[in-house]
């Protein structure tokens, strides 16, 4: 066990000491989640909302897609992801492989269909005659798509925290896409399997409490947004 | 005299498409509606007044829901048209709707403070941001639900947020308001407390209302007019004393509450009475008040509007051409119905004529009757609403 008690002290001198590679690490790791979840956030819950208010034909199988897609392997996301980016691939000339915008590609791929899943099921769960009074109060298509996102935003902000937790705490999309690169595409989760496997388990254990810590506060802010809400 | 006479309220009378057209705020026409393959609206021709409050009263499934559904432009009629000052409602469903409020049987408030519930429809018509407080705020203290603007719309009771959601709906000032049983889900006392201040308010306001409404007595205290809906199809339009006291037909006189229904064959009449033979009794002959009495008669006559007497036989009248009728009658039986009793008889001189009989507690106990008493029933001739049967 004494490897973790070192692990711990040695994550404590790197925050101590500010060491400017893990500073850059974590802050890569979470401008390029957040950029995947927001634009998740953004094409997801419409397409919920979508799913949740109309009927149309195809529909069932969308939903299925989407079940499916919230259980995605995030290696299977990162292999499709590559396949396209990689430069013989159809959109090779991107030039996007082992790029921060291609894990955030990979990201959204697995983020999305959580996004639209949890919207879904929230908006579902509204009273459907909430829906009629508030159209028959006037609003137009957009102005009821936003009054029942705000009626179900407890419900949206589950979907904000599991999307940002599934491409936060990913390796295998992030390796496959990103390739690991220091100073580039290097972030806490492939830094904690390279340290690993390179046998300092001192710093993989560091690097894994950092990520553990930061999702935490991100999550942590979130609840607070909810609660406060809540509240009012 | 002035020459008022065709303002909303003095003139409101008589049956479907009967009033002028140029009156009506709302008008079908020609309207159907069909789900899962059954007509479940089939309204040929339906003004509703500017200004007036008008009742939508008919039985559980009779499509009343349907019809203010359709006039919410929630659901599309198969075909025909409806009209909003002459206009097609559906040319601009969104427009239209910002004309009109709605009100359902559930307050369906915004999970949001109670004036922020206001201001927020209010948002929705674009109201100007500084003026949406103060209407807001008006409109709650109109509904006495002012001290509660700064709570959760969560925290109210059933009654509070059905206040506040008629608060939101008079504050987006409408032309027409749409009401789907707002009261059917509150209890008793608080009920009467919100018809009684929903009363006030709209004879304050020259808001055209359609009140859809089970209850009889929401309608009578309510309506400048009713208008009955059965089986999707109107069946009588008018104010609530003429269709309360004069249903058009059988099946309106069943619902709104005339409960003795028998049928007739007009034998003579003379100077506005006429003179009926009963077709399940032979020799049951009643007079009753009749302008232009049709051949074969359907007689529609309230319980309260008959009397019993304990004797077995009709007392002789000095004058026959009186003005009340007779008939002999058996006690079948006696039911409790809250302040009054129902007796249920069989009349004429086989007993087989149905005939209830309200009567107050006290009278049933000076008449001393049970069950197979033999009594005496009476009824004025003016009594008797005269249903054309043929």
């Amino acid at each position: 066990m004494e490897f973790l008690w070192n692990g711990l002290k040695e994550a404590f001198n790197l925050w101590i000491h500010g060491d400017a590679e893990i500073i850059e690490i974590t802050l890569r790791t979470l401008a390029i989640s957040a950029v995947a979840t927001a634009v998740a956030l953004f094409i997801g819950v419409p397409t919920g909302a979508v799913l949740a208010l109309k009927q149309f034909r195809g529909r069932r199988f969308i939903v299925a897609l989407v079940n499916t897609g919230m259980g995605m392997p995030p290696v299977v996301v990162g292999l499709v992801v590559a396949i396209f980016l990689w430069r013989s691939g159809p959109l090779g000339g991107l030039n996007l492989i082992f790029t921060p915008t291609a894990m955030v590609i990979a990201q959204f791929v697995i983020a999305v269909p959580l996004v639209v899943g949890f919207s879904m099921a929230s908006i579902q769960s509204l009273n459907p005659r909430l829906l009629e009074q508030i159209v028959a109060l006037g609003a137009n298509r957009l102005q009821l798509l936003w009054l029942l996102v705000r009626e179900a935003r407890l419900g949206l902000l589950a979907a904000l925290m599991a999307g940002f937790g599934a491409v936060i705490s990913e390796v295998g999309a992030s390796m496959m896409v990103g390739g690991n690169i220091a100073g580039e595409t290097r972030v806490l989760t492939t830094a904690t399997v390279l340290e690993t496997s390179r046998g300092n388990i001192e710093i993989g254990i560091a690097l894994g409490v950092m990520l553990l810590v930061l999702a935490y506060v991100v999550n942590l802010v979130v609840t607070g947004v909810q609660q406060q809400r809540r509240a009012t | 005299m002035s020459s008022n006479n065709d303002a909303p309220l003095s003139s409101a009378r008589g049956h479907a498409g009967r009033q002028p057209p140029n009156d009506a705020k709302i008008r079908l026409r020609d309207v159907r509606l069909s789900r899962g393959g059954r007509q479940v609206l089939h309204v040929d021709d339906l003004s509703l007044r500017r200004g007036e409050v008008s009742v939508v009263i008919g039985p559980n499934g009779s499509g009343k829901s349907t019809l203010l559904a359709a006039l919410q432009l929630l659901v599309a009629p198969d075909s025909g048209e409806l009209l909003l000052d002459g206009h097609s409602m559906r040319d601009d469903p969104l427009a239209t709707r910002r004309r009109m409020a709605s009100v359902f049987q559930e307050a369906l408030l915004l999970s949001t403070g109670v004036r922020k519930n206001v201001e927020t429809a209010l948002g929705l018509h674009k109201v100007p941001r500084a003026e949406r407080r103060e209407r807001a705020e008006r409109w709650l203290d109109r509904f006495g639900v002012a001290g509660l603007a700064e709570r959760h719309a969560r925290e109210l009771s059933g009654g509070e947020a059905q206040r506040v959601s008629l608060a939101r709906a008079f504050a987006l000032e409408p032309e027409v308001l749409l009401l789907d049983e707002p009261f059917s889900a509150l209890d008793a006392p608080t009920r009467e407390a919100l018809i009684d201040d929903f009363a006030q308010i709209l004879g304050e306001t020259e808001v055209t209302t359609v009140l859809i409404t089970h209850d009889r007595d929401e309608a009578l205290r309510l309506a400048d007019s009713v208008v009955v809906l059965i089986d999707g199809d109107v069946r009588q339009v008018g104010p609530p004393a003429e269709v309360f006291g004069a249903p058009a037909d059988e099946a309106v006189a069943a619902f709104v509450g005339v409960e003795n229904v028998w049928s007739a064959t007009l034998l003579r009449a003379d100077r506005g009475v006429a003179t009926y033979r009963l077709d399940a009794c032979s020799d049951c002959e009643l007079d009753v008040a009749a302008a232009d009495p049709p051949k074969h008669a359907l007689f529609a006559i309230r319980p309260e509007e008959i009397t019993l007497a304990a004797i077995a036989e009709p007392r002789v009248e000095e004058q026959p051409t009186s003005a009340r009728n007779h008939l002999p009658a058996t006690v079948r039986g006696v039911q409790a119905a809250g302040p009054v009793v129902r007796v249920q008889l069989g009349a004429g001189s086989d007993g087989n004529i149905p005939v209830v009989v309200t009567l107050t507690r006290p009278s049933l106990e000076d008449l001393a009757i049970d069950v197979g008493s033999l009594v005496t029933i009476t009824f004025k001739a003016t009594a008797a609403h005269v249903i054309d049967h043929e």
